[in-house]
């Protein structure tokens, strides 16, 4: 057996590579080309009319000194570690409430997959529209409860002795105008996030029809509650799937462009320029190639970091059954 | 199980629900509204009279070439569809099937290549595509399909490494080839995974916004969610209820799409995660 192996069979090995000769030819000419011209433009001053000038570590220089190229980073990195945690957990309990044995359980499966479907774009003028000031849907359901809200609030304040100014504050509780704030644009971001977790909430229930049903019963035995199997059975079991979104959040988070920039366009202000939108502003409004290609090897970087960061944490929490 | 509990789910889920579909009702009442009518306050779910001028309008837009879109649109996406079944499954057969040193190595770069996302890439590929003077056309957005993707290429190995070694073995025997064996055995013996392949790259490709951005320069091959961005950009966004029945327009497909295929899709993303 061993001997075979050893000797190349040129037929086979021939055939083989020709079988996967599409895939070899597009890894060369749409992966590792595309990533070496990169990785030496990030080194030039380019704008795509003149032939490339070497600069050095000048792009990279600049980036640190670049006090926008922070902002979409840290708007970035904002982004992922709130949304992130919420829509991961938000999908585990979906999937969860999912899973129950219901008649009408079809149905709603469908509905809260079908937002996944909508092209980025559309999605951003939905929301848009919802988050509208004045004349916004959300605005609208919000106006009740804020004034009732407020209204306690403002009598609370009076009854401890509030200055004045705080009790008029409070009665006068207004919706923020959402994509007018910086920080709200942010919040609105994350919010909408919320809406698109369909495809994971999808992911984690296979997952959980996965488990073994015999573990949850034999717990049960056990005389461990509703709320121990999932903390005790459930969560272990689908950490895996768990490990799986979390890294495809990962890698997605640090993509989002269509919803800001056809929501925001990276407004008010920067508070919502994300990292790929000011590396396409970069290149292709700017024509600034260099500090674009030093912009998207770095991303590489952090991808890369974060993931490795989250393969040597699994081992303490993913459990492989 | 207890009533109270299922009571309980069942509340949750209405609740989810209603957040989950409000949105698309509120984009379809918007959507057959007069433009006085979307600004009102308290706001209206069942507009009356149903505006479905408002279709006929975004439809005969002069600015806006709605069926031009759709079509560009779904060349696009269906190319993008084929060039993934073909070249994946290809190369799927040649890393799950085939003997030759170097696959386990090539299968490796393909899962790690999953991670670098379009955007690091973005700047070289549009220098590769100017050279060869495809930038203005839609030929960057469906060519690199026919290589492989990466994504597809995984979870179709994952089927065909499922699939018995003697069927091969035995057509070998017969004097079939490795094409044969890929056409006439794995193909049709794969058609589910085939069709989620299928289905996901046509819908990726439909709902694709910055690939068109970056590479579709004139208005005449614009696709339908980079026409629907420009149409907003134009119209300032104060005609909601032309621009939420446009978004339905561009929407409707995929939405058919779904309901025509609800099975393979979910089947589909619920393998993606398990492999």
């Amino acid at each position: 057996m061993k001997q075979q192996k050893s000797r190349i069979d040129w037929r086979s090995q021939l055939m083989g590579m020709l079988f996967a000769g599409p895939y070899l030819v597009g890894l060369l000419v749409f992966l590792l080309l595309p990533l070496a011209i990169s990785l030496y433009y990030s080194f030039c001053s380019y704008n795509m009319l003149q032939p490339p000038l070497w600069v050095g570590w000048m792009n990279y220089r600049h980036l640190l000194h670049d006090h926008v190229f922070w902002r979409s980073l840290v708007n970035t990195l904002i982004y992922a570690a709130i949304s992130l945690p919420f829509t991961l957990s938000l999908s585990v309990l979906l999937a969860v409430l999912l899973n129950t044995p219901l008649k009408s359980q079809a149905i709603y499966r469908t509905i809260i997959f079908l937002p996944c479907l909508v092209p980025m774009v559309a999605t951003a003028l939905i929301w848009q529209w919802l988050f509208n000031s004045d004349v916004g849907l959300i605005d609208y359901a919000l106006r009740g409860p804020l004034h009732l809200a407020g209204g306690v609030l403002a009598g609370l304040a009076r009854l401890f002795g509030a200055a004045s100014s705080t009790v008029l504050t409070l009665r006068n509780l207004q919706p923020p105008v959402w994509l007018g704030e910086p920080r709200w644009a942010m919040t609105a971001i994350i919010l909408m996030s919320f809406w698109g977790v369909g495809q994971t909430v999808v992911i984690f229930l296979a997952g959980l029809q996965d488990i073994p049903k015999d573990l949850y019963e034999a717990a049960e035995m056990d005389g461990i509650g509703a709320v121990g199997r999932f903390f005790h059975v459930t969560l272990p079991m689908l950490s895996p799937v768990i490990f799986f979104n979390l890294i495809m959040g990962i890698i997605g988070s640090w993509q989002i462009f269509d919803v800001p920039y056809v929501m925001t366009n990276g407004g008010p202000g920067r508070s919502t320029t994300f990292y790929t939108m000011y590396l396409f502003d970069n290149a292709f409004t700017n024509l600034r190639m260099g500090p674009a290609s030093a912009m998207a090897w770095i991303q590489l970087l952090i991808i890369l970091f974060f993931t490795a960061i989250a393969f040597i944490t699994a081992k303490k929490w993913v459990h492989y059954a | 199980m207890k009533l109270r509990y299922r009571l309980l789910v069942h509340f949750c889920l209405l609740l989810a629900a209603v957040a989950y579909l409000g949105p698309f009702l509120w984009m379809i009442s918007t959507s057959l509204k007069k433009e006085s009518q979307a600004v009102q306050m308290p706001p209206l779910w069942i507009p009356h009279p149903l505006e479905l001028h408002n279709y006929v309008r975004v439809f005969n837009s002069p600015a806006f070439d709605m069926s031009l879109y759709a079509r560009n649109t779904l060349i696009i996406a269906l190319l993008a569809a084929l060039g993934s079944v073909l070249s994946s499954s290809l190369v799927a057969y040649s890393l799950a099937k085939m003997q030759w040193r170097g696959r386990n190595v090539v299968f490796g770069i393909a899962l790690a290549s999953m991670m670098i996302p379009f955007p690091v890439l973005m700047v070289p590929l549009y220098r590769i595509f100017r050279q060869v003077g495809w930038v203005g056309t839609s030929l960057p957005l469906w060519v690199p399909a026919f290589f492989g993707v990466p994504f597809f290429i995984f979870l179709l190995r994952q089927f065909y490494l499922t699939i018995p070694k003697e069927l091969s073995e035995a057509a070998i025997m017969d004097g079939c080839t490795h094409f044969g064996i890929w056409w006439r055995i794995m193909l049709p013996l794969t058609r589910p995974a085939l069709a989620v392949v299928g289905l996901f790259s046509f819908m990726a490709a439909w709902n694709n916004f910055l690939g068109p951005l970056v590479y579709l320069t004139h208005q005449s091959t614009f696709t339908l969610p980079l026409a629907l961005q420009f149409y907003q950009s134009r119209s300032g966004g104060t005609t909601y209820n032309l621009l939420m029945a446009a978004s339905v327009i561009v929407i409707l497909p995929i939405l058919i799409m779904f309901f025509l295929a609800q099975k393979t899709f979910v089947r589909g993303i619920a393998t993606t995660g398990l492999k």
